[in-house]
């Protein structure tokens, strides 16, 4: 394993040198990033090569699968390091504990003054425990459930009935399982883990509380547990996870009637997961009264990055400039995370895919009322430990509160560093 | 005076076979011996890599309490030692007649025969998994469309699921299905070092044998295999040593993200996400070290029970 990491790193370092006669002649901002979201560096060049004639623009664009790791070899190494880290949010609390970015709190940068003009949720996901901003956020998902309307019509099924409570929407999934044969979601899983959310107020984790204890026994993971399985046994779930080739293909054939997830996943639909079935998707709130989000990025400086003042004129055109920011949105489909950039016409714009619905207003609606919950750099670990008890409990009959209890010790063990 | 006589004595000639075999040993060195050594010290160490070199830490033995004490980290250890035993088992009680077969009953068609054998074991195991994984989809798989068509077939269809089978996705299918994808890429690697072997049998052996009137199994059982064991030992040795350090075919054929991926955790997987999903590297070091000492103690055991000289 270590010979293949140190192969990376020798990649690395090979386009490192790579880029040195470059750098000679003149300045080069590297940009390292990843698809879709390269999309949205890219189309900013022309205007940084207008503003920055000086400083070329190099965007360097690795696939999702490796790109975490090769950044964290590259942070490890110091070198090969980009001036400038996209990041995508279930990294972020890993990435802003390690203490390898630069506090964006401290003068130059003085980021925390951005703050106002961001999504209210986003600056505590990218605040690491010592108080330190490790990274400025571009893009959001809130939370939406995007449903079949057209499968949900044919089971008599109501917007309502889809979101009035989770029994509800339990309920309407029979119905929809009966008259159409269709599956209410993709798998159990996605029941169970936006249901851990129910109830967080701001400064809320959901799996450690502030002490960093774990919170897993509590009732709200209980009740998680209990409906995922309940679900399950309903038949309800076409378990299939989320991007594999089922998932895909169980869109385009109208096998999954509902899906929760950010709101960027209407564009995931539209361009290859089911372009045949524009104008049959509505986007609605999560069921039960519940606001959440679903990803998102954030751009970041490392520590030893070599051009730390053109690295942060690039953020702040990323992220805080609501032309900038618009543009993201109309080549991802992302949502911005910039509240000036939530107050443009476009945001009125009926969105052909989704029947003509002005989805983006609602989008905007949920966004605001998402709380703030800290994210902690255990989070993926818990969350691997949740998803595998989850397996156990709803696949092998395992009793919740043993299941809970397993994982509690599990986690504890697993994160004995949390000091 | 003596030391310019040595200098002189170092010509082109003498320093060249260095300089030839040098690449290796340097890339040796950078890429096998040092990651080796440095993992022991890092086994020592808490250490996040995205925090650089200078955020070691050093805790002692502290990395290696934290896995012998650690559940996954016996899940995994099971995980490993049962696909070890489930693909490993087969691939040699298969090959080895295999081997038997082609050698003495194939002519013409023998080396498209063993090619098509040993082709698995050549191709990358990233489109062997992507194969199988299709193969092995719920809702579009051929092997569930093969087995929906059998359920037609009377007395037979009973025998079968009638429901499709999720291969990937469910705890009891999933090991055994990557155990088998494991043991039909390795298979072929097998039946050619075992018709090495049978190669350098003597004939004459075989002629002796006939003449004292051994028959076929005969001179199977007491000639073949007794001639064949130092292969049989260096066999078992490889395939000991790759299967518990298996990590790409479950890695590849069960999506990580999934809670039903615990169950073909192996030692190598677990390293890898404590590694880089969770960032200690020191944990990770501290496995990789525990796994080295059981890879050890195994392939001591086997040489034992088949290393020894003589029948």
């Amino acid at each position: 394993m270590l010979i293949r990491t140190l192969k990376r790193i020798a990649g690395l370092a090979l386009f490192a040198l790579a880029a040195l006669p470059a750098l000679a002649q003149r300045t080069t901002l590297i940009v390292a990033t990843f698809p879709d979201l390269d999309r949205a560096a890219k189309a900013l060049a022309p205007t940084w090569a207008r503003l920055h004639p000086d400083i070329e623009l190099k965007i360097v664009s690795l696939q999702y699968g490796d790109y975490h790791t090769a950044m964290t070899t590259a942070l490890a190494t110091g070198s090969g390091l980009p001036d400038v880290m996209a990041l995508d949010f279930r990294f972020i609390g890993k990435f802003a504990a390690s203490g390898g970015l630069e506090d964006l709190s401290q003068p130059p940068y003085n980021g925390l003054a951005l703050r106002d003009q961001f999504v209210r949720y986003t600056f505590p996901q990218a605040i690491n425990a010592k108080g330190a901003l490790a990274a400025i956020p571009t893009d959001i998902g809130p939370g939406t459930l995007i449903y079949r309307k057209d499968i949900a019509d044919k089971a008599g099924v109501s917007e309502a009935e889809l979101t009035l409570s989770w029994a509800s929407y339990l309920a309407a999934g029979k119905k929809i399982k009966a008259a159409t044969g269709a599956y209410l979601m993709a798998d159990a899983g996605d029941l169970r883990d936006i249901l851990l959310r129910s109830g967080l107020q701001d400064g809320e984790g959901i799996y450690f509380d502030r002490q960093g204890r774990v919170l897993v026994e509590s009732p709200r993971f209980v009740q998680a547990f209990e409906m995922g399985r309940e679900a399950r046994r309903a038949g309800l779930d076409a378990k299939v996870s989320a991007w594999s080739n089922d998932w895909a293909a169980g869109f385009k054939q109208g096998r999954i009637a509902t899906q929760m997830m950010g709101a960027w996943l209407t564009g995931h639909l539209r361009n290859w997961l089911a372009p045949q079935t524009a104008g049959l998707w509505r986007s609605a709130l999560l069921p039960g009264g519940l606001y959440a989000s679903y990803g998102g990025s954030f751009y970041a400086i490392p520590r030893k990055a070599s051009n730390k003042i053109a690295a942060w004129d690039f953020i702040r055109l990323m992220t805080a400039d609501k032309e900038v920011q618009l543009n993201s949105l109309r080549v991802l489909d992302t949502f911005p995370a910039l509240l000036a950039a939530q107050e443009d016409a476009l945001m009125d714009e009926p969105i052909a895919f989704l029947g003509g619905q002005k989805a983006r207003l609602l989008w905007r609606d949920i966004a605001s009322k998402v709380p703030a919950i800290p994210v902690n750099r255990y989070d993926a670990v818990a969350t691997d430990i949740i998803r595998d008890e989850f397996e156990q409990v709803i696949s092998e009959g395992k009793d919740i509160a043993k299941a809970l209890k397993d994982a509690r010790v599990l986690i504890e063990h697993r994160a004995r560093r949390r000091g | 005076m003596k030391a310019a006589h040595t200098a002189k004595r170092w010509k082109a000639r003498d320093v060249a076979p260095y300089l030839f075999i040098a690449p290796f040993f340097l890339l040796f060195l950078v890429f096998g011996l040092f990651p080796l050594l440095f993992s022991i010290v890092l086994s020592l160490h808490e250490w996040d890599p995205a925090a650089g070199l200078a955020a070691m830490h050093w805790v002692g033995f502290e990395n290696y309490v934290f896995a012998l004490t650690d559940p996954w980290f016996h899940k995994s250890l099971y995980n490993t030692l049962w696909f070890a035993l489930v693909s490993g088992i087969p691939q040699h009680l298969v090959a080895l007649p295999l081997a038997y077969f082609i050698h003495t009953k194939l002519k013409r068609s023998r080396n498209a025969v063993v090619g098509a054998y040993f082709m698995p074991y050549i191709t990358s195991s990233v489109a062997i998994a992507l194969i199988f994984s299709t193969l092995y989809s719920k809702d579009y798989g051929a092997i569930n469309a093969l087995l929906a068509e059998l359920t037609r077939v009377p007395l037979l269809g009973t025998l079968l699921p009638a429901e499709p089978v999720d291969w990937l996705g469910n705890a009891a299918t999933t090991k055994p299905a990557v155990a088998f994808v494991v043991f039909w890429r390795f298979l072929g690697w097998n039946v050619v070092l075992y018709l090495s072997a049978l190669q350098t049998i003597d004939k004459d052996l075989y002629e002796a044998a006939t003449l004292d009137g051994a028959r076929g199994w005969q001179q199977f059982r007491h000639i073949t295999l007794p001639l064949l064991r130092p292969m049989m030992f260096f066999a078992i040795t490889l395939t000991l040593i790759g299967n518990l350090q298996l990590f790409e075919e479950p890695f590849i054929l069960v999506d990580i993200e999934r809670g039903v991926s615990q169950s073909v955790m192996t030692t190598a997987i677990f390293m890898y996400r404590l590694a880089f999903a969770e960032g200690d590297f020191g944990a990770a070091s501290a496995v990789s070290w525990l796994l080295f000492v059981v890879i050890a103690v195994l392939t001591w055991l086997n040489s034992r029970l088949f290393g020894k000289q003589g029948s």
